[in-house]
């Protein structure tokens, strides 16, 4: 391993590679369309190029072509193995294993559901129950809470020595993070009992009367029934999902997990990302790296290419004439030639906006935790794993 | 599209779904159309891109003819009560009102159906000309959307079934409702878009109102001027330029390359987002715009581009 930087200066990370090597899980965070999951993978190949270990890369939805580069394409849930091959032909030789899983979530609750259930009885009401058949397909934060539950699960078998979790694309950063304390407490909550409790005994007492009455004529008797009954069979599972639930959130805030927070330098990502850092540093958990991606190169904010780009768009027609000539075999329009000065210049001003822009929001992100890496505004999306492995050798060291 | 009483405004996160909804609205007011636009994710920086303060449920004039609100399912509830139900007391709904919230977070479709209702029912009382949707992402929309139905399934008797049927009407009425989806010229925002065409096609009988490709890059160069630009990027050209227009040459060179790298990826992906959306979906480009700011002014000019690609 090279030399720590870190034992000479402090105590604090300073590369991606130190990161990876201290920690057991690495959580990729950050709004939607930012990169999360390529830098996920690029950090999972990286580390099993370098580390020599076991990585496992558990991911939620992949671009296809990248689920194809991962050989996710056919496995999904199952965690399958990215063959050493794969890594010889993109010319690195890996010390440790990759494998990689793709979050099934329906597959994942029907696992924890048999897991959990008392008996064969309550597991085979519960999968057959309409409205977990409803929650399990389309009940956004559940797939937010199986996530959670699942790098759980995998991080307790031992399998692996380090597990990069591509976390879902949530309506709002934290809810991922709240979603084992949202079950404890849904599990715990009065309100439940206090809806399941007629069902159970058939008997309304005075004070929660009137409360059936409005509730039986908003949805009717028979949907309240079914709900009360879904969360009696739910409830025999209960001690088991409080417990799984509080453990999953002190694994997450615990010393062996660390978060990766992916954004790019546009206004709204990089003001999540930064309300995103502030929420983790408030809790407590550990902020390893900011991973800013798309970011466009430095040259763009020389005054020298400002000032040679304005000559070119302003006086196109004068700088052609000469230059055509300079130019020399086979001969050079100079109008076309014009044209082309003054696009070129004309393009560099507007990008020379863009990046400025960029520098800014990059100051504004006060936040940042120290290791802070950039990746630059690629011409194409990668989706092989010659392109991972690119990715994760510029940000690895 | 601005045709439509209701436009749900929906695209993968970080395409710029929220600019767009709120281009709509400025130019459906700007046109003399009283409209509503609707923020549904809590993220709330809707309120950003008209340059006003945080938005709530009662709503806030952003300009002439242009509303702006952020939904909250337990506002939307309380109101639905005490319309529908007439339940007089708010002290009656509170209590009743948190324990819906906790229903809502535990059944399914409850807290998408408060956020459709309420929608709906501004388009039904005909208090906007138009109602435009900040909606969820595209994972979620098709569930959003189609909540009424799956409530209407799920629960036999009572007030709330009575009610799905004419958000059902609504919603599936092509002259009324829209999908709007926003992508740009990248492989997972456009494999996303197609997959959300045919869920929407299969899952749902809404109609979808157009697809609009956001920051569509330039073309820097026209026919036969690649090759001039690859004699400028040459050795000796670079060195001729130099000396015609000085040192920063290089970087201009550069940054013309790059451009031309970025305008070029991006074209395969528009080929194939042309030729997977059906042809009855019409096709808007918005192009990339070089501004220095956000908020009002880039909503202005979003706009404005659209009020062109529009007519």
């Amino acid at each position: 391993m090279a030399p720590s930087k870190a034992a000479a200066g402090g105590s604090a990370t300073q590369t991606l590679e130190q990161l990876c090597a201290a920690k057991e899980v690495v959580v990729s965070t950050g709004s939607g369309g930012v990169g999360k999951t390529t830098t996920a993978a690029a950090i999972g190949a990286a580390a099993a190029t370098h580390l020599g270990v076991k990585v496992l890369v558990l991911t939620v939805d992949p671009a296809r072509r990248l689920a194809n580069a991962l050989g996710l394409e056919r496995f999904g849930n199952v965690e399958t193995r990215v063959p050493d091959e794969a890594f010889v032909s993109a010319g690195l030789n890996p010390q440790g294993e990759l494998w990689v899983a793709m979050l099934d979530t329906k597959q994942s609750w029907d696992d924890l559901i048999a897991q959990h259930a008392p008996d064969r009885e309550t597991h085979d009401a519960i999968i057959a129950n309409p409205l977990y058949q409803n929650i399990t397909g389309k009940f956004i934060q559940s797939h937010d809470y199986v996530a959670m539950e699942r790098l759980y699960e995998i991080h307790n078998s031992g399998r692996y020595d380090l597990i990069v979790v591509d976390t879902p694309p949530t309506r709002n950063a934290i809810d991922f993070l709240e979603a084992p304390e949202r079950m404890a407490d849904f599990f715990s909550s009065r309100l439940l009992r206090w809806l399941i409790t007629p069902y159970r005994s058939r008997v309304l007492n005075f004070a929660s009367k009137p409360f059936y009455s409005v509730a039986d004529r908003i949805l009717g008797s028979q949907f309240l029934e079914d709900i009360a009954e879904f969360f009696m069979l739910f409830q025999t599972m209960y001690d088991g999902f409080v417990e799984r639930a509080e453990a999953v959130t002190s694994l997450l805030s615990g010393p062996q997990t660390t978060f990766v927070v992916v954004s790019t330098l546009e206004v709204a990502p990089a003001r999540e990302a930064e309300f995103f850092l502030e929420l983790l540093e408030e809790r407590r958990y550990h902020v390893g790296a900011l991973v800013l991606n798309k970011v466009l190169p430095g040259f763009l904010l020389h005054g020298s290419g400002r000032d040679a780009a304005r000559q070119m768009k302003d006086s196109a027609k004068d700088l052609a004439g000469p230059l055509a000539e300079e130019l020399g075999d086979p001969a050079v329009d100079p109008a076309h030639l014009a044209h082309v000065l003054g696009e070129m210049g004309g393009s560099f001003l507007d990008y020379q906006v863009v990046a400025r822009r960029e520098a800014e929001q990059r100051n504004e992100l006060s936040a940042s935790p120290e290791l802070t890496l950039t990746v630059p505004w690629l011409d194409d999306d990668i989706h092989s794993l010659g392109g991972l492995l690119e990715l994760g050798e510029r940000i690895w060291r | 599209m601005l045709d439509r009483k209701l436009l749900f405004v929906t695209g993968k996160g970080g395409v710029g779904k929220t600019s767009v909804a709120s281009a709509i609205g400025v130019l459906a007011a700007a046109r003399g159309r009283k409209t509503l636009v609707c923020e549904v994710d809590a993220k709330g920086n809707l309120a950003d891109f008209y340059g006003v303060g945080p938005l709530d449920f009662a709503g806030t004039e952003v300009r002439k003819n242009l509303h702006a609100m952020a939904m909250d399912t337990e506002e939307s509830l309380k109101e639905y009560l005490s319309l529908q139900l007439r339940v007089p007391l708010l002290s009656r709904v509170g209590p009743l009102a948190r324990t819906f919230d906790f229903v809502a977070n535990a059944a399914p479709g409850v807290k998408e159906i408060l956020t459709v209702g309420k929608l709906t029912y501004e388009v039904r009382e005909r208090n906007y000309d138009l109602v435009v949707v900040d909606a969820s992402a595209t994972g979620h929309v098709v569930g959003e959307l189609g909540s009424p139905v799956a409530i209407k399934e799920l629960v036999s008797v009572g007030v709330v079934r009575s009610q799905t049927d004419w958000m059902i009407d609504i919603l599936t009425d092509p002259a009324q409702t829209g999908v709007v989806v926003v992508t740009v010229p990248e492989e997972m925002p456009v494999s996303e878009t197609l997959e959300l065409l045919d869920r929407l096609e299969d899952e749902t009988d809404i109609d979808v109102a157009s697809v609009v490709v956001n920051r569509v890059l330039p073309e820097l160069f026209g026919r036969g001027e690649e090759a001039i630009f690859e004699r400028l990027n040459s050795e000796s050209g670079r060195v001729a330029l130099r000396e015609a227009a000085g040192d920063g040459s290089g970087d201009v060179l550069d940054g013309a390359e790059l451009a031309v790298g970025l305008r070029r990826s991006s074209v395969g992906h528009l080929t194939r987002l042309r030729e997977g959306v059906p042809g009855n979906v019409p096709l808007v480009y918005l192009p990339f715009l070089f501004h220095r700011s956000h908020g009002v002014r880039a909503t202005s000019r979003i706009a404005e581009a659209l009020g062109e690609e529009l007519g």
